[in-house]
């Protein structure tokens, strides 16, 4: 297999321009001879299927919340970027581009970048023509703030619920053309398998969470915006619904899965509290705009923090380490998130963590001194609610206490400049692919690329990829899915009839165990190949001892996350070949063999300039690794620094 | 700490239900009370019963997808969704209610657990601005004041979750609609649609089965996201001014 990124020839700068020209259109009246299945509707499956139905394609949309305004879009908080320049800081096209292939540390397609930057700008306006809230000065136009990983002020934000604004905008559009007839909406319904007749996707195999009904739809394209990966850790950021089981299933009927082992760690999280513990919470990486990360200098210090028996505010000045500033004095706090998260590493691997001795100090009392606590709260008012609601303690009063937590997967389905994967037909959007983010994501722009996926690039080139099929959609009759159904209901028995005795959340929350300890923010070839080995042990424990309860044909909690760990288990295993493959330290993905004398990653841009996408050979069978060599002619690749 | 559980079960849509006694112990005060629920239901699960439904998915308290009515309150005793619901809430030895949103227009689906389309129909109705991509002129062409656009922002806020039905005694989803139309109606952008707007999400608010609203304010000293009675009041101005224009009569 040769992969064909499609990028079209010509600077950098045109080349959007020229292949929306060059690409083929469909007349007005042909739209609505063509239906398409829209899987997952956050940012990028609400505008996605929102933007076609418009367009006048038929829609067929799924998402497996109780409505489709919750999808986990809804929880980012503090912004999306765009490249307007309204503050006159030297914003342009070119520098968000460029900052977010520096960011992603090299990793990813300078032509997909390009065309985020370009059409970000436009999703400011389009959210602001639906009504969304974006803050605004007292002139009466659209505010920024700053965010990690760039030194200007790019960053659009509804107080800290910017997700959430910019989906129920999404949300809105979407629901319009429910209302219109356009889009037919299935919640509580999940994706358990997709179709392929004649090498092209041609349906979906879904399961009605409610009345456990196997159902086919059939279309003439199949768009996946199901969002990460990142629950492979168990604990993590995402919802506890979000999974990986479309993209999975995609995977394993052709489509090639790329760099799985770039995971964001986002370093601004609650810390763990327990054994029980369901989910961790993030706190926007802004309010790094404001506090200062600090530990103690001293081991006793953070001993007798830990103990009790010193309070934050007994640490004397000269006796803290705002290690961010320390090392980073031109980026400071405000460096990118797989940096910060490393560096909260490092110092409670050396014992100076406070808290359970896995937090460090994220304090706000310099910026409520100088700015007064009204501006503070003004700011992050929401945040501060949220950290006292879980915590019990005010921070306003006390410092907050941070963690690093599995955030955001940067990996994903390989698609090319289309976004199409390499099963004609399938296509991903936003989180669910790989390609704009490289090894790093920067904060704010999880959101620009979900939208400007769904919103901007998907409905032109599916439109594009339609010329070229009949009307004519085969009938869900026809024999592929007649075994695809049978395929998933034996999955479905084979899954109720272990009759084991752990339950799914054990193996889940040991497969987590084994994932972050070896494959999360630091790894070694050792540990690597010690947790391949883990893993493929519990997966055939899992098959052979899993305990589940009920039947198929009724809302059955236990089956849903059984059929999501399962394919859980493979992909862990597939992240664990790649981060052992990748025998360089770039951007989330840190090896410790490959690192510079101060301790930053060190990348290896003669060998490893590349996207490593892997094709499925067939159950426990080994991957076929493919590579995509990234060529970069608009930046020259420096070791990121943030000094 | 030890607490005694009364919980609604329900095998589905059509069958009864009733409530049912349950017992947890060793609950930490730092758990959410969704938490105490997951070691419940692992508990059921290695006992061969059947897990309790409920819903949720963020966990952190924005989706809107949990839901429960505790001890007679909707997300329970503190102003803030059941996921972000504490066990320190709570005493040792407390017995605690737990039932689902109790409306006409939310039936339940299982257990905790009820269906809450209605919501997505009243959005449907007319709760968004008509406008295609790519069909939005520049976002800074139309300077809209501070002012209007925070309080739009506070309406805005509103995540779904259907505890203004809950707390309602009529079941009214007053909050709820009056958020989405007053969001829109304060904005520019919104205006060319406002009248129609309010006619139809009013409308279908009706159709769906939801109560009157007699002004006693339980919705809003309930709301999780402390969405303001005066949401309301500004929905009823915009709706007698459209029905005295309107052609809908």
């Amino acid at each position: 297999m040769k992969l064909d990124s499609q990028v079209p020839e010509g600077p950098l700068a045109e080349k959007w321009d020229k292949h929306k020209f060059n690409m083929k259109l469909v007349n007005p009246a042909n739209k609505r001879k063509y239906e398409v299945i829209v899987v997952g509707t956050g940012l990028a499956g609400a505008a996605a299927a929102a933007s076609m139905a418009e367009l006048g394609y038929n829609v067929k949309a799924f998402c497996f919340q109780d409505s489709p305004r919750r999808a986990h879009s809804i929880a980012a908080q503090g912004g999306i970027n765009a490249a307007k320049n309204y503050q006159n800081d030297g914003d342009s096209i070119f520098r968000l581009f460029y900052d977010t292939v520096k960011g992603g540390d090299y990793r990813s397609r300078e032509a997909n970048v390009y065309r985020l930057a370009e059409v970000s700008v436009n999703i400011i306006d389009q959210a602001v023509a639906q009504g969304v809230p974006f803050a605004r000065d007292y002139g009466g136009l659209l505010a920024n703030r700053s965010f990690g990983g760039a030194q200007v002020s790019r960053t659009f934000y509804a107080r800290g619920q910017t997700g959430q604004q910019l989906l129920l905008g999404a949300y809105s559009a979407l629901s319009r053309q429910i209302a219109a007839g356009k889009v037919k909406m299935f919640p509580r319904t999940e994706l358990l398998d997709i179709v392929k007749i004649d090498g092209k996707a041609q349906g979906i195999i879904t399961r009605n969470l409610i009345t456990g009904k196997i159902e086919s739809h059939s279309a003439h394209a199949v768009m996946l915006c199901t969002g990460g990966y990142g629950n492979v850790f168990y604990l993590s950021t995402n919802a506890m619904g979000s999974n990986g089981s479309a993209a999975w299933r995609a995977h394993r009927k052709g489509a090639l899965f790329a760099n799985p082992c770039f995971t964001q760690i986002h370093p601004t999280c609650i810390p763990v509290h327990g054994e029980y513990q369901s989910k961790l919470t993030l706190m926007s990486e802004s309010l790094r705009n404001d506090g200062r990360v600090w530990v103690p200098k001293t081991l006793e210090d953070a001993e007798a923090l830990r103990k009790g028996e010193k309070k934050p505010s007994d640490i004397a000045e000269e006796d803290r380490d705002y290690y961010l500033e320390r090392k980073y004095p031109s980026f400071g706090n405000l460096v990118p998130r797989d940096v910060a998260s490393r560096n909260a590493k490092y110092v409670c691997d050396e014992g100076r963590g406070v808290g359970t001795g896995l937090a460090v100090f994220l304090d706000f009392r310099d910026a409520i001194e100088r700015d007064g606590e009204d501006v503070i709260s003004a700011k992050y008012g929401n945040l501060f609610d949220m950290y006292q609601q879980i915590t019990d303690t005010n921070p306003y009063k006390e410092p907050m206490m941070i963690y690093p937590a599995v955030h955001y997967t940067m990996g994903g389905l390989w698609v090319d400049y289309n976004l199409m994967t390499t099963v004609p037909g399938l296509f991903a959007l936003g989180e669910a692919n790989f390609s704009d983010h490289g090894a790093n994501r920067l904060g704010a722009s999880a959101l620009m690329q979900g939208l400007a996926d769904g919103y901007f690039v998907a409905p032109y080139t599916i439109g594009n990829y339609l010329t070229n099929v009949p009307y004519e959609k085969p009938s869900t009759d026809h024999e592929e899915f007649k075994k695809a159904e049978a395929e998933v209901n034996e999955r479905i028995n084979k899954l109720l009839n272990i009759n084991g005795n752990k339950t799914v959340d054990e193996f889940h929350r040991e497969l987590g165990k084994i994932m972050w300890d070896y494959c999360g923010m630091s790894r070694t070839a050792d540990g690597l190949k010690q947790a391949k080995k883990l893993v493929q042990e519990l997966r055939e424990e899992f098959w052979t001892n899993l305990k589940t309860i009920g039947t198929n044909d009724e809302l059955n909690l236990t089956l849903e996350k059984a059929i999501r760990v399962a394919d859980f288990m493979e992909l862990g295993e597939l992240m664990i070949d790649d981060a052992f493959n990748r025998e360089e330290s770039c951007g989330g993905h840190f090896r410790e063999e490959y690192q510079t004398p101060e301790g930053e990653a060190l990348r290896n841009d003669e060998d490893f300039s590349y996207v490593s996408a892997w094709e499925y050979t067939g159950e426990n069978q080994p991957w076929n690794l493919h590579k995509e060599d990234l060529i970069f002619e608009n930046v020259k690749l420096t070791q990121r620094s943030y000094k | 700490m030890n607490l005694t559980l009364k919980i609604w079960r329900q095998k589905n849509a059509d069958a009864s239900g009733k409530m049912q006694t349950y017992n947890v112990t060793d609950i930490s005060p730092e758990m959410s009370f969704l938490e105490m629920l997951d070691v419940l239901n692992e508990d059921l699960l290695k006992k061969g019963e059947d897990p309790i439904a409920f819903d949720h998915d963020c966990r952190e308290g924005i989706c809107g997808m949990c839901s429960l009515f505790i001890n007679g309150k909707p997300h329970g005793p503190s102003q803030t969704t059941t996921c972000q619901l504490h066990m320190r809430s709570f005493k040792d030895g407390d017995t605690v209610y737990i039932e689902p949103w109790r409306a006409k227009a939310f039936p339940v689906v299982k257990d905790l657990t009820v269906d809450r389309s209605s919501f997505d129909r009243i959005i449907q109705a007319g709760g968004y601005i008509s406008v295609n991509t790519g069909n939005a002129p520049d976002a800074n062409e139309m300077p809209i004041p501070k002012d209007v656009v925070d309080e739009a922002m506070s309406s805005a806020t509103c995540i779904g979750c259907g505890a203004c039905v809950a707390a309602c005694k009529n079941a009214s989803a007053m909050l709820f609609v009056s958020a989405k139309v007053s969001q829109l109606a304060m904005l520019p952008q919104g205006k060319p649609e406002k009248q129609k707007r309010v006619e139809a999400m009013v409308a279908q608010m009706d159709e769906e089965g939801f109560g009157a609203c007699t002004n006693t304010g339980a919705c809003s000293a309930e709301c999780p996201k402390d969405i303001s009675l005066t949401n309301i009041a500004r929905m009823n101005r915009e709706y007698f001014g459209a029905k005295a224009s309107s052609e809908n009569v």
